[in-house]
C-alpha cells in the first residue's frame, strides 16, 4: 500500500484565543500505487488540508499516516523535507515557479536539494522538460511563458526526482480550457506510465480524467467511488 | 544541498537586487575602510615614534640633576639643581663595569654671529664621546678631541642647520664665529639628522665642555649626562650602577634622576598602541552600523521572498538549507564589503599619508582582523533573519502574497 491514512484528524488553533477549527475529522483512506485519484468537494471541505498532510507539508493532529509503510506523522521537519524531496512532486494552482530562474533551473530545484551533481542534474531536468513537451523552452523565464507552459514546467519539476506520488492542487484553476485539457492529458499519460496521481479539484469536468473519485464535506469523506 | 550550491543561490539572491545589495555593502565598506585606515595610520605613527626613539639609542641612560634645594626647602623644577660635574661623569665610566662611555653636556641659548648674521642658538659643551653616545657623525671637518678639552680650546662644531644659516654657500671650515662675543674657530659640521623626537642636533653648536664651562657659562656643573651602556642588555645594570655611584657622591636620591631610553621607548610605543586601538574602536562602531544595515536588508529580503522560501521547502529544502542560504547571503555581503573596505582603507590611508606626510603601515594583522570582523558581523547580523526564514511554515509561506 502506498498511502494509508487512519482516522486522521487535523485541528487548527486560530489566533490568540485558541479557537479550535477542525479541518479534518477522522479521515481514513488507502491509495495504491498507480492510482489516479481526484479529491473533490466545496471550499472549506478539508480537501486542501488532506492534500497538505498527504504531501508531508503538514502533520495530522491525531491519527496515523503511513507512506510506503513509514509512519510519517511522527517524523521531524528535516525528515519530512527529505520525503517531500524524494517521494512527492507538487503541482500548484498558481504554478509557484521561481520568477528569476529559467525553466530549466526551476525544474532542477528539487534535485539540487537531493544533492545530485550539476551535470547529471541538467540531463535529468532536460529529460523532464522533454516529457512535458517543453524541451525548447528551457532558457525561458516564467514571465516569458504562457500559463499552460508554466504549469508544464511545474509538472516537469514535480517529475524530475521520480517521486512515487504527484500531488496536484487545482492544477487547471488558473488556465483556459484548452491549456487545462492539455495539462490533464499530461497527467493521464503520466498515470499510464504507472505514476500515482492525486488531484484536488472542484471542477467535475477535470475530475473525469481520474479513475477514482473521493468527495469530501466538512472534513469527512462522504463518497469514494471508482470508474 | 552542498556548500557551493548554497553560495550560488545566495549570489543570485544578491544579484537580483543589485542597487540594494551595493548600498548594503557600502555600510560595511565604510566600516572596514575606517578600521583599516585608523589601524594603518596608528601603526605608522607607532613605527615612526619607535624609530625616532630607537635612533637615539636604546642603550642610553639620561642623567639629569634633580630639584634645586633639599626636601623641606622650597623646591625648584626638575633639572635645576647644580650638582652634577665633569668628575661625576668621568667616575661613571671609570668606576662601573657596565658603562662604556658618557657624554656630559651643559648648554645655554646665546647669541651667535658670523659675517653679518646674528642668531640665537643653543650652545652645547660636551666631550669627544658625544658623537658615539648620541649617534651623530661629522659631515665635514672633525669633532674636537681630548687635547682641546684639556686646553679649553675655542673651537666649535656646527649643526648642519646652523652651518647653513651662517654660511649659506661657503664652507664654514676654518671660519671664525662669535659666540656670546668670543671668537671661535669652526672645525667641523655635523651630518644632518632632522628632528628626533625631543632632540634636534641640527640647530646646535658644539664646543668643548671645558670651554663652555669656563669661558662661556662660568659654571662647573652639567645639565645632562648621557650614559651609554656597554651592551643593550646591560642598560638595567648601568642604571643601577650609576644610581648607586651618584647616591654615594651626592648623598641624596632627590638630587638626580635617571631616564632609561628603553623604557621611554616602551612607554611611547604603549601610548601609540593605545591610541591606535582607541581610533580603531571608534571606527569599528561604523562597522557595527554597517552590520545593522545588513540585518535590516536581510529581514526585508526574507519577507519579500517568503513565497520563494515556501516553494523551496515544498520541493524538499530543509530548514537548514534555507538557514544556510540566507546566512551565506549575509556573509557574502559582509565579506564583499570587507574586501572592498580593505582596498578603500589602504587607499584612504595612502592618500592621508601623501597629503599630511604621516607614515602608514598596513599590517597583515590589521587586514586579517578587519576580514574576520566583517565576517563575524555578517554571521552575527545574518543569523536572526536567516533563522526566521528557516522557521517559516511552508503552507503559510506558499500562501503569502
Amino acid at each position: 500500500m502506498l498511502i494509508q491514512l487512519q482516522d486522521v484528524v487535523k485541528i487548527y488553533n486560530l489566533g490568540a484565543h485558541f479557537i479550535e477549527v477542525p479541518a479534518l475529522q477522522g479521515v481514513s483512506l488507502n491509495i495504491e500505487r498507480g492510482e489516479f485519484v481526484a479529491i473533490m468537494g466545496p471550499s472549506g471541505s478539508g480537501k486542501s488540508t488532506l492534500m497538505n498532510i498527504i504531501g508531508c507539508l503538514d502533520r495530522p493532529t491525531k491519527g496515523s499516516y503511513f507512506l510506503e509503510n513509514t509512519d510519517v506523522s511522527r517524523l521531524s521537519d528535516r525528515e519530512l523535507a527529505k520525503i517531500r524531496n524524494r517521494q512527492i512532486g507538487f503541482v500548484f494552482q498558481t504554478f509557484n515557479l521561481l520568477p528569476r530562474e529559467t525553466a530549466l533551473q526551476n525544474v532542477e530545484l528539487p534535485i539540487i536539494y537531493a544533492g545530485i551533481k550539476a551535470s547529471a542534474r541538467k540531463e535529468k531536468a532536460n529529460q523532464a522538460l522533454g516529457q512535458v513537451g517543453l524541451a525548447e523552452r528551457e532558457a525561458h523565464k516564467p514571465n516569458e511563458l504562457s500559463g499552460g507552459q508554466r504549469q508544464k514546467v511545474a509538472i516537469a519539476r514535480a517529475l524530475v526526482n521520480s517521486p512515487s506520488i504527484i500531488l496536484a492542487d487545482e492544477p487547471t484553476g488558473n488556465l483556459d480550457t484548452t491549456s487545462g485539457k492539455e495539462i490533464m492529458q499530461i497527467f493521464g499519460e503520466l498515470n499510464k506510465e504507472g505514476r500515482t496521481i492525486i488531484l484536488v479539484t472542484h471542477e467535475a469536468e477535470i475530475a473525469t480524467y481520474a479513475k477514482r473519485f473521493i468527495k469530501m464535506r466538512d472534513g469527512k469523506i462522504v463518497e469514494d467511488s471508482s470508474k | 544541498m552542498n556548500f557551493w550550491e548554497s553560495v550560488k543561490v545566495a549570489l543570485s539572491g544578491i544579484a537580483a537586487n543589485k542597487l540594494r545589495s551595493l548600498l548594503t555593502v557600502l555600510g560595511v565598506i565604510i566600516g572596514v575602510g575606517a578600521v583599516i585606515a585608523m589601524l594603518s595610520l596608528g601603526e605608522g605613527a607607532r613605527v615612526q615614534i619607535s624609530e625616532r626613539i630607537a635612533g637615539l639609542g636604546t642603550d642610553l641612560l639620561i642623567i639629569r640633576p634633580g630639584r634645586f634645594g633639599l626636601p623641606g626647602a622650597a623646591a625648584g623644577a626638575r633639572g635645576s639643581a647644580d650638582v652634577l660635574t665633569f668628575e661625576h661623569a668621568r667616575a661613571l665610566v671609570q668606576n662601573t663595569s657596565s658603562i662604556i662611555r658618557v657624554a656630559p653636556e651643559v648648554s645655554r641659548t646665546v647669541t651667535i654671529s658670523a659675517g653679518g648674521t646674528n642668531l640665537r642658538e643653543t650652545v652645547v659643551g660636551t666631550t669627544p664621546d658625544f658623537t658615539e653616545v648620541r649617534r651623530t657623525s661629522v659631515a665635514y671637518g672633525r669633532f674636537f678631541d681630548n687635547e682641546e678639552i684639556e686646553r679649553a680650546s675655542r673651537v666649535a662644531v656646527l649643526g648642519s642647520g646652523v652651518a647653513n644659516e651662517l654660511f649659506t654657500n661657503a664652507s664654514p671650515l676654518g671660519q671664525m664665529i662669535r659666540i656670546d662675543g668670543r671668537s671661535f674657530t669652526v672645525i667641523g659640521v655635523l651630518a644632518e639628522r632632522g628632528q628626533r623626537g625631543m632632540f634636534n642636533t641640527d640647530d646646535n653648536i658644539y664646543v668643548p665642555l671645558t670651554t663652555a664651562q669656563q669661558r662661556l657659562f662660568g659654571t662647573k656643573y652639567l645639565g645632562t649626562i648621557y650614559v651609554q651602556a656597554r651592551e643593550n642588555n646591560l642598560v638595567r645594570q648601568a642604571e643601577d650602577e650609576a644610581s648607586a655611584l651618584l647616591l654615594v657622591e651626592l648623598g641624596n636620591t632627590e638630587l638626580f634622576f635617571i631616564q632609561n631610553m628603553g623604557e621611554i621607548l616602551a612607554t611611547a610605543e604603549e601610548t601609540a598602541k593605545t591610541f591606535t586601538f582607541l581610533l580603531a574602536g571608534i571606527a569599528a562602531i561604523s562597522l557595527l552600523v554597517g552590520g545593522i544595515g545588513i540585518m535590516n536588508i536581510m529581514l526585508v529580503s526574507v519577507t519579500e521572498r517568503t513565497r520563494e522560501i515556501g516553494i523551496r521547502k515544498a520541493v524538499g529544502a530543509s530548514g537548514k538549507d534555507i538557514l544556510f542560504q540566507f546566512i551565506i547571503e549575509a556573509v557574502v555581503l559582509s565579506a564583499t564589503g570587507g574586501i572592498l573596505g580593505i582596498l578603500s582603507g589602504v587607499v584612504i590611508s595612502r592618500l592621508a599619508s601623501s597629503f599630511s606626510g604621516w607614515p602608514v603601515v598596513v599590517s597583515m594583522t590589521s587586514i586579517v582582523f578587519a576580514i574576520s570582523l566583517s565576517l563575524a558581523v555578517g554571521l552575527f547580523f545574518g543569523i536572526w533573519p536567516a533563522s526566521r526564514a528557516a522557521k517559516m511554515d511552508p503552507i503559510e509561506a506558499l500562501r503569502y502574497e
